[in-house]
């Protein structure tokens, strides 16, 4: 991969993704055998900018660099000092003059990352930028489709929930559909995006019809912010009405993989039994996520090495 | 002072004609005029533009533009005169501050500058702000700038008392709930950015109240930098039945669509948003059909501070002042949508017209207001050749035609290129 950037998707082409899902295939042998002393960063430095709260992709990016040896320093930026304090572009200087190899950047702000991206000399990758982009998240999630099916090529992948603001279920559609996956989707209207069906998605108008011989299931994150926002009435009406349960599950293929990208709201997007159940990924997907972004900063950054 | 050789544009048509300029007014329009003056051979020369939406940020946002570093930019686009927008700080809302600005034109004496004073006392949408006495200072209309009236009796009583004193209120259309922090056209590309959109009935449903109110009231009123085709389609059918509304767009809406957004270009940031395809076309077809009755910049300058940040963050605006006429005449007139008259009359006849301003034309007795231009030069938009202190333009690179090369504004030439 000859960028400097991952930014995200739409930007990669299927060469791209494809050479990322084989790297993270490699990687996650190696995590599997429990392998976590790798020689890939060795003197490199990893700074992990984020200007909102997550566990997982920070804990996940973090580990992904230290398994293989970078040095690594996390920022946390409440969400009220982008307003306030200095500039993300001041702030992308600073670390540039530290001589970070790789800016790891969440922001609430679309766009952020790209802005970051011409500012700095260090490589930038977006670990969700608003309703824009999580390319990462899309790569692992498509990792992990890619070890249980052996391919992407052919997959019908429904995404149900939240996609208005949601930067994952755009990712995975930018980067299925380059691959060659069908996507459909399903949310109540208010939570489906303008002309998103010109991008490729079939938005669907049934969780049924969405579901429809699906080889995997995903289910987004509903916030409750979006409830307060008037979007839709209740949890509990949406998971009647919208959420996926067994009776839905009848519609996608036998044994369809459930898949979320955490966290996980029990009994609104997914049932816990679909949760727990035997064809859930949920915990499969976290692992594919170290790997993937393992396959990121060192693609990124071994041109130098 | 004699202005000889070129063709110029009056009574709607251009002939080529000697200008005398007596007393800051045109004196004689003719053919071999004697006496000292300046060969225009080779220039048309059109009626001063007069851009009824400009903020020029003194007082307050000198960083951004002051009214002498506006002003140079105005003439420099051909302006002769400029409305300037009241949010400033303080805000346009009182006799004191109107005076302020007339005053500080008269010391740069470039240009005419013409505040435009506030609906309500801080722009907070609560109490009117003194219309009568603005007025009395030099006002020449009244706006809310920048946000919509929220108070519908509010709206109705500020265009019932500002026509008392022959103020028309100039509408920025904007419901706030529906736009719910949008910053974008709600469409394919704010999808595909994932940047907010706001929809178009963000922006009509307030253009239909403001009909609605001018209709039932039976009072004029105008609608800034219309930006929908369904906007264009509520005033084109509320003139055709006789509502006493106006209209304006921009050069950028004439010009650009939402796909500019795609790499997170602040330049391309601008309150109405760029929108789709239809909406250039439409616009293109109102300024033709005349349910559009002026183009003006809504020149927005502002420094690189405020745009070299988040989309989210940046300052909603374009610095038009430079561009208005070249980009307008490319799109426009190049293309024959509409005649050079036809585009003179939208960026000087009409909006001396709705403001009671004198000048818009080029007859005997008019102020001599005048810009000479190379309708034929070719050139390239380049930010940093920008006089204005507000680089911010999403133009940049782009080739039009149409070079000012003199503006006179009452006679004394106030820009000559180079």
């Amino acid at each position: 991969m000859k960028r400097k950037d991952v930014l995200g998707l739409l930007d990669l082409s299927a060469e791209e993704i494809d050479e990322i899902l084989s790297v993270g295939m490699n990687m996650k042998k190696l995590l599997r055998q429990n392998i976590k002393k790798l020689p890939h960063l060795q003197g490199k430095s990893v700074t992990t900018l984020f200007y909102e709260n997550s566990t997982r992709t920070r804990c996940s990016f973090e580990l992904a660099a230290k398994y293989m040896g970078a040095h690594t320093v996390n920022i946390s930026a409440s969400s009220s000092s982008v307003t306030k304090g200095e500039t993300l572009v001041d702030t992308g200087k600073t670390l540039d003059a530290m001589k970070n190899d790789v800016i790891v950047i969440r922001h609430p702000m679309g766009g952020a990352p790209h802005l970051l991206a011409k500012t700095v000399k260090a490589h930038v990758v977006n670990a969700g930028d608003g309703m824009n982009e999580h390319p990462s998240q899309a790569l692992l999630d498509m990792l992990t489709m890619r070890e249980n099916f052996g391919g992407i090529e052919g997959l019908k992948v429904a995404i149900l929930g939240d996609i208005r603001h949601s930067r994952v279920a755009k990712s995975n559609l930018f980067g299925l559909r380059k691959l060659g996956a069908e996507v459909s989707m399903f949310a109540p209207r208010t939570l489906i995006p303008a002309e998103i069906d010109k991008m490729g998605a079939k938005v669907c108008r049934s969780r049924e019809e969405a579901v429809e011989g699906a080889d995997v299931v995903m289910g987004l994150r509903i916030q409750l912010e979006r409830q307060q926002g008037g979007n839709f009435p209740s949890l509990g009406e949406y998971a009647k009405y919208y959420g996926v349960n067994d009776e839905v599950m009848k519609y996608a293929k036998p044994g369809a993989l459930v898949m979320h990208p955490g966290p996980v709201n029990r009994g609104v997007e997914l049932t816990s039994a679909l949760i727990d159940g035997d064809t859930s990924r949920i915990e499969e997907q976290v692992l594919s996520g170290i790997a993937v972004r393992m396959a990121i900063l060192f693609l990124l950054t071994k041109e130098e090495v | 002072m004699i202005f000889r050789n070129a063709e110029v544009l009056t009574g709607g048509k251009l002939q080529k004609a000697d200008l005398r300029v007596e007393n800051g007014k045109i004196a004689e329009i003719g053919k071999g005029l004697k006496g000292d003056g300046a060969d225009l051979s080779g220039l048309t020369v059109l009626p001063g533009f007069i851009d009824m939406h400009v903020h020029l940020r003194e007082p307050g946002f000198e960083k951004k533009e002051d009214i002498l570093s506006g002003s140079r930019a105005a003439v420099k686009g051909g302006f002769t005169q400029v409305c300037c927008m009241p949010n400033t700080k303080p805000v346009i809302d009182s006799k004191v501050v109107v005076s302020y600005i007339k005053n500080r034109a008269r010391e740069v004496n470039l240009c005419k500058v013409n505040p435009i004073g506030a609906i309500s006392v801080g722009q907070e949408g609560k109490d009117l702000a003194p219309i009568g006495a603005m007025k009395a200072a030099g006002a020449v209309a009244v706006s809310e700038d920048g946000k919509s009236v929220p108070d519908t009796k509010l709206m109705s009583n500020a265009m019932q008392y500002a026509a008392d004193f022959g103020l028309i209120c100039l509408c920025h259309c904007e419901d706030r709930s529906l736009v719910d922090g949008g910053v974008v056209h709600e469409g394919y590309y704010s999808t595909l950015t994932g940047l907010k959109g706001s929809l178009r009935a963000a922006e009509d449903i307030v253009i239909a109240r403001e009909i609605c109110l001018a209709e039932s009231l039976n009072l004029p009123v105008h609608i800034c930098h219309v930006s929908t085709y369904s906007g264009v389609q509520l005033i084109r059918e509320a003139k055709a039945r006789g509502v006493r509304v106006t209209a304006e767009t921009c050069p950028h809406y004439v010009t650009l669509t939402d796909e500019v957004i795609r790499n997170f270009d602040t330049n391309t940031k601008v309150n109405p948003p760029i929108r789709e395809e239809k909406d250039r076309l439409a616009i293109i077809e109102g300024l033709k059909d005349g349910a559009l009755d002026c183009i003006v910049t809504d020149h927005a300058p502002h420094h690189e501070d405020d745009k070299n940040v988040e989309y989210n963050l940046a300052a909603f605006g374009i610095s038009g002042l430079e561009t208005s006429f070249a980009l307008s005449y490319t799109a426009l007139v190049k293309t024959g949508a509409l005649t050079l008259a036809e585009l003179a009359q939208k960026m000087s006849g009409n909006p001396a017209r709705i403001l009671n301003l004198q000048g818009g034309e080029i007859a005997v007795g008019m102020p001599a207001d005048f810009t000479a231009v190379d309708l034929n030069e070719e050139w390239t938009i380049d930010s940093a050749q920008f006089v204005s202190k507000g680089k911010n333009t999403p133009f940049g690179g782009r080739k039009v035609y149409g070079k000012v090369k003199y503006t006179v504004v009452d006679g004394e030439i106030k820009y000559e290129e180079n």
